[in-house]
């Protein structure tokens, strides 16, 4: 154990960051976070946002599935309902960003009160399987609404716009972005701070003794599936922002999985390796892409492999992760830590 | 709200059990079972192995319904109340096979316990409101003070339950169970298993919690001597039926304990 790990004071015990260096670093993250957009270059800029929201619903699946044990392969399903929630409120109703985002948040907070309600009866493979169903049916809903949801042609939205500023570059919705990304990563830690979010993980480690400790199991497990569609909602509604268009095939099942992936790979049941995990899945096609271009000269179409080749790959690392890292790249990160904590005299 | 004592001498008992019968396909677990355990005192429940006092206990905290019979708790009938609803009524357990939350810390495994006297709600949650902060600063030096240093394991409140050794767990789980301030501590076999020391130090632990704490205690153990020490009256259990009840030194006279329990273990 690290020498400067136990707390001499029980107040720090349930502090989010115990030690100074860890403040230090988080103000110094912070800062690097604020100068990226002025230094990055419009890729890595538009890879970064795509990272902030996607992180936002990865989140929300992490505390679904991570924290309390409810695997769903509906997340996807659950961001495009509050995707189009959003294009909708924005456009029919003229609702200002503001407004609009969080009303996605709370439409698919009510989506996933309703897919949620199986899990009382049901776990595992069978819940991975009604949730299966309900991202099929919304991504039909999507899709065949035509009337609402303009069928493939999809919905434009005009940039969110605040006071009269726009936030019409990815350089400008960086920071709406990122700043939402922020303060979700911060509500999820906070939750695992509180009686709630106990409980979650209580359901997942042992449902029945967390139910004769007086946890309601039906009103937690719906509670879980609200708050992790919430977050999904809210991704969703950041992607209209950023993207300017929502159509369904933004929405599919490997983007489910994708979340899966990240979740995985970024540790079960940490906020932290949320995090590490979205960086990690979302920049593996980047270099895939990088990959493929580059032996373009020997193999004319490797391209049209890319995403059958990025698919297998997820599934590759999945199974990977669960059997030889199963708490990710959250315990990689603290082993590394742990090293320079020690360094340069390890035990 | 308070309906009709069941059985007894009402004010002097905290549980009461009458015709207590729970049967699983052909197993009768449980046949037309009765007793009183008094506000107060540390009450033995006995028997051979299969004899029925798990499935007792399970009744009592409400995870097995019974197919007949009535439990009253501090005189009312609890018999139909949802376990999920029993701790906050005062009633509180640890298992036979330990039930820990395997993946949380010592310290959040004792908070849940107090889960259900606990108000922050999930927006509070998110934003960690002063709220949610008070109520968190004070479960945790209740818990700290009032519990981990009495049970001596403050100094593992940060480890993950999975990690600890056998005995220690069984100390956590007593820890978690203390968390819901129970006014009846219901404890399955919380000594088997362990080494010497360990079950000196648990019986001491339960003998606190009795005189210092006035909790009352159900108590199901197999050690003769634990159950003879601590406990003021003792309840044999045999193939789901109570065939004695008297205080320990009546109950090792008793021809029928003898017979049914006393004689094959000893
Ligand atoms: N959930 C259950 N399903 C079926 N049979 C059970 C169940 N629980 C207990 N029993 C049966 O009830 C009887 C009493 O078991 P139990 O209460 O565990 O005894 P004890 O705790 O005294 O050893 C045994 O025959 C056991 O097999
Ligand atoms: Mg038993």
């Amino acid at each position: 154990m690290r020498i400067g790990d136990y707390q001499e004071s029980y107040a720090a015990d349930e502090a989010l960051f115990r030690t100074p260096t860890q403040r230090v670093w988080l103000m110094a993250a912070g800062a690097a976070a604020v100068v990226f957009p002025f230094l990055a270059g419009d890729y890595l800029l538009y890879l970064a946002n795509l990272v902030g929201l996607l992180a936002i619903g990865a989140l929300g699946l992490n505390i679904l599935t991570g924290f309390t044990g409810q695997i769903s392969l509906g997340h996807a399903g659950f961001m495009g309902v509050g995707a189009y929630t959003v294009a909708i409120a924005a456009t029919r109703l003229s609702l200002p960003f503001w407004i609009a985002v969080p009303l996605g948040g709370a439409a698919a907070c009510l989506a996933g009160a309703v897919v949620g309600v199986p899990s009382l009866r049901i776990k595992g493979l069978y819940l991975a399987i009604s949730t299966l169903a309900a991202q099929v049916i919304f991504e039909w809903v999507f899709g065949n609404w035509t009337d609402l949801t303009g069928g493939i042609r999809g919905i434009n939205v005009a940039p969110a716009t605040f006071l009269g500023f726009a936030f019409d570059s990815d350089r400008r919705i960086y920071f709406l972005i990122h700043g939402l990304a922020a303060l979700h990563a911060y509500g999820a830690a906070n939750l695992f701070r509180t009686r709630v979010g106990r409980a979650f993980v209580a359901v997942r480690d042992r449902d029945l003794s967390a139910e004769l400790m007086g946890v309601n199991l039906f009103r937690t497990k719906i509670l879980a599936f609200m708050v992790s569609s919430y977050y999904a909602g809210i991704a969703g509604g950041m992607w209209v922002y950023f993207t300017k268009v929502v159509t369904p095939e933004n929405f599919p099942l490997s983007l489910s999985i994708q979340f899966l992936a990240m979740i995985i790979v970024g540790g079960l049941g940490s906020v932290q390796g949320t995090l590490l995990g979205t960086v990690f899945i979302t920049l593996v096609p980047e270099g895939l892409k990088v990959l493929t271009q580059a032996v373009r000269p020997f193999a004319p179409d490797a391209m049209s492999y890319l995403f059958p080749l990025r698919d297998i790959l997820f599934g590759a690392m999945i199974v990977a992760f669960l059997i030889f890292e199963p708490h990710g790249l959250a315990e990689v990160w603290r082993r590394i830590r742990r090293f320079f904590a020690l360094w340069p005299f390890p035990k | 709200m308070r309906p009709e004592a069941v059985g007894g001498d009402d004010q002097d008992d905290i549980l009461a059990v009458e015709g207590l019968s729970l049967g699983f396909g052909g197993v009768q677990a449980l046949s037309g079972l009765s007793f009183t355990a008094r506000k107060g005192a540390i009450t033995g429940i006995i028997g051979p192995n299969g004899a029925g006092k798990t499935s007792l206990l399970n009744c009592v905290a409400g995870f097995y319904r019974p197919q007949s019979g009535r439990i009253a708790f501090e005189g009312s009938d609890v018999t139909r109340v949802p376990p999920d609803r029993r701790p906050a009524l005062g009633i509180a357990r640890t298992f036979q096979n330990i039930a820990l939350f395997e993946g949380m810390t010592v310290l959040d495994n004792v908070k849940l316990g107090a889960h259900v006297h606990l108000r922050t709600n999930v927006f509070q949650a998110l934003a960690f409101t002063p709220a949610a902060r008070r109520e968190e600063r004070a479960l945790r030096e209740e818990v700290e003070k009032e519990i981990l240093e009495f049970l001596e394991i403050e100094h593992l409140r940060r480890r993950t339950v999975g990690s600890l050794a056998y005995g220690l767990q069984k100390r956590v789980e007593l820890a978690r169970a203390l968390a819901a301030r129970p006014r009846l501590l219901l404890l399955d076999e919380p000594i088997a298993g362990m080494n010497e020391e360990e079950t000196e130090d648990m019986a001491r632990f339960i003998l606190d919690i009795q005189e210092e704490r006035g909790v009352s205690v159900v108590l199901i153990e197999h050690d003769m001597g634990v159950v003879m020490d601590l406990c003021e009256k003792v309840v044999v259990l045999s193939f789901g039926q109570k065939i004695a009840e008297g205080t320990p030194a009546e109950i090792q006279q008793h021809p029928e304990v003898i017979r049914a329990y006393l004689g094959k273990s000893h």
